[in-house]
């Protein structure tokens, strides 16, 4: 693998509504990362919401249009430079726009048209990535292994993969078995455990609608972390980090077992393996898990160095 | 038991005409899809039985299916089908044609959540977290929100609770291109 890179690439960035709320730690982290390790990033002007799984439900049409909105501000902005979108929903969403754009006739045209209605220009060619995969790819395992500056004490971790990132219009990872994100953790000494249920779905927005039933595929996914020997898990989507994290307390009252891991973002980890600000990474976001993030991440503050 | 007679022989076609449903009649009732499916056991028909009556014409059971909305759209059967069905396409335009005509099972609040979700995409431009759980909540059933006390406490205090929702500059001109009427096809 090369390390030598002329220029770095500049990044435009589409955080994506969770990203501004509930998952404010993600962006944070993400920030701070990628600032760390030098790679410029500038967000997408005027971006809109990417319409997730609900706009998909009540009209298509109007789903493919909030995207190709916002891949034609990414045309617009220049530079040829390919859009950073972090969380699940918006990266799958985006990508799928393209691929029926392209696959269906009639759907490119009536999203050229609605384009045209609105004075915005052709959507055209913009590269949609996801963090994990560009981290995976252009910066490299061997750089962001050069890069660490703080040694890791804490416990193990479990990938959480989550299900839109991987699949199908994606190119984050395999979509059976990923395994990008325990490369990269254990590159900067961070372990993790081998976690079978990497892709299973968190049930997304179901613990809102279907409470139960959502409460039950987050419980089969802590209780199975930690059978596997993790003392946290770690995610790339907001939702997924929302779920397993906020609901932990609700989870152990109900099933009488006791689950209190934290949750993390895999910028958050990565962010402070590099040595990124504590206190710019999210990490005192966490719900679920706050004396384990305490103890591993905040109180050793002359962090040794690595190397 | 099922009749012939209550069947629409022509609906599946019309199904099989919507973009992503084109192999529908490509299933080889492997079941597949209930196998990958985390939320089959909570189902009233798996993903493969939904097929199966999709592809004989039951209308009626597939569209007030409470299937087609614990679909939660993780796309696992769709990766792994053997015959490449689209599955969570289907299910999509199942949910959306139920939604048309007013056939979900009145006791879930998901298509709630997504019309309350497209409204407010399509008037600011961005969803608002916050304001989209009490907006559901209100419509639905409004004794959920005493559930989410606890929680809601939790995000305020790491301040992940959104109180101001962000806009886009010119919500109008995204009105206007999601709304062009729809020309004969």
């Amino acid at each position: 693998m090369s390390t030598t890179k002329p220029t770095q690439k500049s990044y435009l960035y589409f955080p994506g509504c969770s990203l501004r709320a509930t998952g404010k730690a993600y962006e944070e982290s993400m920030l701070e990362l990628f600032q760390r390790l030098e790679v410029p990033l500038e967000e997408l002007d005027d971006w809109n919401c990417c319409g997730a799984t609900s706009y998909m439900a009540i009209d298509e049409d109007s789903a493919f249009m909030l995207s190709a909105r916002n891949l034609s501000l990414a045309h617009q902005a220049g530079g040829g430079r390919d859009l950073l979108a972090p969380c699940a929903a918006c990266y799958l969403v985006l990508r799928k726009t393209q691929d029926y754009a392209q696959k269906y006739p009639s759907i490119g045209r009536e999203v050229a048209d609605s384009l045209k209605t609105a004075h915005l220009p052709a959507m055209n060619s913009v590269k949609v990535r996801h963090p994990l995969e560009m981290l995976y790819n252009d910066v490299g395992v061997e750089k962001l292994r050069g890069k660490v500056a703080r040694h890791w004490h804490g416990g193990h971790i479990a990938c959480y993969y989550g299900c839109q990132t991987v699949r199908p219009y994606s190119e984050v990872d395999k979509a059976y078995n990923p395994t990008r994100m325990d490369e990269l953790l254990r590159a900067v000494g961070i372990p993790t455990v081998d976690y079978s249920l990497k892709t299973k779905c968190c049930g997304g927005s179901l613990t809102g609608t279907i409470h139960d039933v959502g409460i039950r595929l987050n419980y089969v996914l802590l209780k199975e972390a930690v059978r596997k020997g993790a003392q946290a898990i770690v995610t790339i989507c907001p939702l997924c980090q929302f779920n397993l994290d906020t609901y932990q307390s609700e989870i152990s009252k109900q099933t009488k077992e006791h689950f209190d891991i934290p949750v993390f973002y895999l910028t958050q980890l990565l962010g402070w393996a590099v040595g990124g600000d504590v206190d710019k990474l999210g990490l005192q976001r966490g719900v679920s898990g706050r004396k384990a993030i305490k103890d591993w991440m905040m109180s050793h503050e002359g962090v040794e160095s690595y190397v | 038991m099922k009749f012939q007679r209550e069947a629409v022989p022509e609906w599946p076609h019309q199904v099989k005409a919507l973009p992503g449903c084109e192999r529908i009649f490509s299933c080889i009732q492997c079941g597949t899809c209930s196998g990958t499916c985390p939320l089959s056991i909570y189902m009233d028909f798996t993903p493969r039985r939904i097929m199966s009556l999709l592809r004989e014409g039951f209308r009626n059971e597939a569209l007030s299916s409470e299937t087609i909305w614990l679909c939660a759209s993780c796309y696992a059967c769709t990766a792994h089908c053997p015959q490449d069905i689209h599955i969570t396409d289907v299910m999509y335009s199942l949910k959306r044609e139920a939604i048309k005509n007013n056939l979900y099972p009145k006791r879930f609040p998901i298509p709630v959540l997504a019309r309350e979700f497209y409204a407010i995409v399509k008037s600011r431009g961005r969803n608002w977290e916050t304001l989209l759980v009490l907006r559901m909540a209100l419509r639905s059933n409004p004794f959920i929100l005493l559930g989410m006390v606890k929680s809601g406490w939790h995000l305020l205090r790491t301040g992940r609770l959104g109180f101001s929702g962000e806009k886009i500059r010119n919500p109008k001109e995204l009105q206007r291109e999601i709304t062009i009427p729809k020309e004969a096809v």
